[in-house]
């Protein structure tokens, strides 16, 4: 009776060793497919520091792609675009790649428009986020969310 | 530099001052660094990982790049053109080559 109940308990321990390092394993390997929402926000604070406010960017993205390798994005800025007050540049990420980064692109008054149109690749549904620089130095953020179908990124 | 021969287009006679579309085109893998041939081994990345763009020697136009954008590698941006002259652009692909192309622009009137 005495040899049962602890080998039942044995069992009991070692079954959730199992599930723990299950979890553990998943964990990991979530994590290193893809890029977190705080690893795209901390990315952002590395590109662009300060506290973004949110308006003056547009972002236009379909808002269900097919084909995540190729999604068609556009950002603009309002902004004069004149020697005083001009966007210097624009950093994107998405929030569900493998690595969140996606293009930053620097603007000048010659510019005229800051306007940039890309194609990207989504690995899956996820936030686009775009930051803008001002000369002045403020910060203005926008974001979309693109749904997609088939998933981008290769694999 | 090999065979990848950027396309620039550009509007034919813009008129002085206006803002115009540049929309260029550049036909290169991009591989990610993702993907996995048929041996399950990682395809290492290579990417064009830095565009510029001059008009007349002024800049108009930069961006660093992330393997997050598609081949072919599709940018368009805006300039303003306030005299005739000639648009240099540049991308720099990861093994360090550069590849070039030029336009050329004329104002109408």
């Amino acid at each position: 009776m005495t040899e049962s109940m602890t080998l039942s308990r044995r069992r009991i321990v070692v079954t959730a060793l199992h599930a723990s390092a299950a979890a553990l394993l998943i964990g990991i390997f979530a994590r290193s497919a893809d890029a977190t929402p705080q690893e795209a926000t901390q990315l952002l604070g590395t590109l662009a520091k300060g506290q973004p406010k949110s308006g003056k960017v547009t972002i236009t993205a379909p808002q269900i792609a097919e084909n995540g390798n190729v999604v068609p994005v556009q950002i603009s800025v309002d902004s004069p675009m004149t020697d005083a007050d001009h966007v210097k540049a624009v950093h994107i990420v998405a929030d569900g790649n493998p690595n969140p980064g996606v293009a930053s692109f620097n603007f000048f008054p010659a510019s005229g428009r800051a306007q940039v149109d890309f194609r990207m690749r989504l690995a899956q549904t996820q936030k686009v986020i775009a930051v803008a620089e001002m000369k002045d130095g403020s910060l203005w953020t926008a974001a979309s969310e693109v749904k997609v179908t088939i998933g981008g990124c290769g694999g | 530099m090999a065979d990848i021969k950027p396309r620039i287009r550009a509007p034919q006679s813009p008129k002085k001052g206006e803002i115009v579309e540049i929309k260029t085109l550049v036909q290169h893998e991009m591989e990610s660094g993702q993907r996995k041939d048929a041996q399950g081994m990682i395809i290492p990345r290579k990417i064009i990982n830095t565009v510029t763009a001059k008009y007349n020697g002024k800049d108009v136009f930069a961006g660093k790049l992330e393997p997050a954008m598609s081949a072919p590698l599709y940018i368009a941006f805006s300039m303003r053109v306030d005299d005739s002259g000639t648009l240099e652009m540049s991308w720099v692909d990861d093994d360090g080559s550069v590849y070039k192309a030029e336009q050329k622009i004329t104002v109408a009137g």
